[in-house]
């Protein structure tokens, strides 16, 4: 392989495999609060 | 009064994999590599991200805005912003009927190819075994012609998977179905990653994919071609994203659900783009060619390169388990999500219970299915189909959709509002832009592009009286059939839409 390949493939998977890290990382870091329900229900399976 | 409210995700990740479920498909396993590789090899990761981040993304967000506030499937959803944009809601949906007629075929192709990669039937030329003795196609379509079991029976079976799947409801069924099915697939693919890159051969292939060249960035196809891979391998622009996101609570994070989405579906086609490319620079190497000669997409890439390279390769049997294993999972997430569009526009609609609505719905999908795509003309039928529906049934509907939503019905300040509310990061002025400017802009020159050439030439070389019937038809019957189901009396009135899916008459009871 070439260098040039190497790096864009390289560069390619730090940014789209990281971005998703991050991505999720992110979401992580701010968990839905629960939903509030009226009394009585409940979700339909 | 107890009411049962709208069925939801049972949890945040069960919507994320059933999302991711559905954009992985078919077209990120055998388009995507050729597309990069085609439009500037490492260059094209340029174009590439771009689009993901003002398009792909950007529209991610506005279904799951969409579906989640109005908690409805596209037609109705659509409806309760200005009445008449009903029937873009209905044109997704009948879109969506067509594709999953022709999709399911695709996936019935791959269970049989799981079987066939184990005693290689396919001997030494997998083309002529594909098209000859697997499909029975003619030289040329026509359509009056037998159906071919080997394609008929598989069928079935997809069919009875899906429809049982879909029959267990969001939790039960869909949300449960892929979180073992992306789970597995990622397992499959990485093993056939691993193996395709320790090949003889692989770093070949892979420098074929990622060697860039710059100068190809100065060709504006090249970013159409980026676009519209965005585009088409997101599931964005007809109604599944919104269908999705109807079912989800009121203060999931949108944004931040859609960036996992959309980079989670890139992450896969990068891992595709790995294993493709290092398995087709071993079968150049092996057969003393050059990539160029091996390079090939869609079903051509799935169901003649792959079959070569597994009988070219020592314990090729696992190889191609793997592969078409994967074809299938990746396949039956995306189908799943295609047919509960129709499915649960029809019940918003109408008030139908879930089972009766899979079962008649879902079950007219597959009749449709069944009976005109396992015939001897069926594979030009699927082409020709998939062809047309893409380019003016896809790609239109959504730019019409967008044109309406963003700058007739001015809908997007209030989409946002809502995104906002609920997410983690804040959508700034970039986001409308992208929708109000850039993706508009895209999609149309995307249309000018495709119709001037289907004007030059015919598509595949078919005679016009079948691209007639079997490709405009198709497409412009869909806008048709929407239309007319916009002016259709419904049972529920189109008013009385209750949220919780029950019949009106179970509605009286309580």
């Amino acid at each position: 392989m070439s260098v040039s390949a190497i790096v864009m493939m390289v560069i390619a998977m730090l940014i789209v495999w990281g971005g998703l890290i991050a991505a999720i990382l992110r979401l992580r870091a701010h968990p839905e609060p629960p939903e509030q329900m009226p009394p009585g229900t409940r979700p339909a399976e | 009064m107890a009411e049962q409210p709208r069925e939801q995700w049972a949890t945040r990740a069960g919507f994320l994999l059933a999302a991711i479920g559905s954009a992985v498909g078919l077209g990120n396993i055998w388009r995507f590599p050729a597309i990069a590789y085609e439009n500037g090899g490492g260059a094209f990761l340029l174009p590439y991200l771009i689009a993901l981040l003002s398009a792909g993304i950007p529209l991610l967000i506005m279904e799951y805005a969409i579906g989640r506030k109005y908690r409805l499937s596209p037609p109705a959803a659509l409806r309760r912003m200005a009445r008449p944009a009903e029937a873009i809601g209905w044109w997704q949906v009948v879109i969506s009927f067509v594709i999953a007629t022709y999709y399911a075929v695709i996936i019935a192709w791959a269970v049989r190819y799981v079987g066939f990669s184990v005693g290689q039937q396919w001997g030494d030329d997998p083309e002529a075994f594909l098209f000859g003795d697997f499909l029975r196609a003619p030289e040329a379509p026509s359509f009056l012609d037998g159906y071919v079991p080997g394609v008929f029976w598989p069928l079935i079976i997809v069919w009875v998977v899906v429809l049982a799947i879909l029959a267990f409801g969001i939790r039960r069924g869909i949300e449960r179905a892929n979180k073992l099915f992306i789970p597995l697939l990622f397992v499959l693919f990485a093993a056939l990653v691993i193996r395709a890159v320790t090949l003889d051969g692989a770093a070949t292939g892979l420098d074929a994919l990622f060697s860039p060249n710059w100068s190809e960035l100065g060709n504006g196809s090249v970013w159409v071609a980026a676009y519209g891979q965005i585009f088409f391998s997101l599931s964005i622009g007809f109604g599944i994203m919104v269908t999705y996101a109807s079912y989800l609570g009121r203060r999931a994070d949108l944004t931040g659900s859609a960036m996992v989405a959309g980079f989670a579906n890139s992450s896969f086609e990068i891992l595709a783009g790995i294993g493709v490319f290092a398995t087709l620079g071993y079968l150049a190497t092996a057969s003393g060619v050059g990539v160029d000669e091996v390079a090939g997409a869609g079903i051509g890439l799935a169901f003649v390169a792959f079959p070569a390279v597994i009988s070219e390769m020592p314990l090729g049997a696992l190889f191609g388990v793997l592969f078409f294993g994967s074809l299938v999972i990746a396949g039956l997430s995306s189908l799943i999500s295609i047919v509960q569009v129709v499915v649960s526009a029809v019940q918003d609609r109408t008030g139908m219970r879930r089972m009766p609505a899979v079962l008649g719905i879902g079950g007219l999908v597959a009749l449709v299915s069944v009976l005109l795509f396992p015939t001897e003309s069926g594979i030009y039928l699927l082409d020709a189909s998939d062809h047309f529906i893409n380019q003016y049934g896809i790609a239109l509907a959504a730019l019409i959709g967008l044109i309406v939503i963003v700058w007739v019905l001015r809908q997007l300040p209030s989409l946002q509002q809502d995104a906002d509310a609920t997410s983690a990061i804040r959508l700034g002025h970039w986001w409308r832009i992208c929708l109000g400017v850039i993706t508009p802009l895209v999609l149309g020159w995307m249309m000018v592009d495709s119709l001037r050439s289907e004007f030059e030439d015919n598509y595949e070389g078919y005679s016009t009286g079948f691209l007639l019937s079997a490709g405009w038809s198709v497409a412009i019957g869909a806008l048709l059939v929407g239309v007319i189901l916009t002016l259709m009396p419904w049972p529920a009135g189109g008013e009385d839409i209750d949220l919780d899916m029950e019949a009106p008459a179970d509605r009286k009871d309580r």
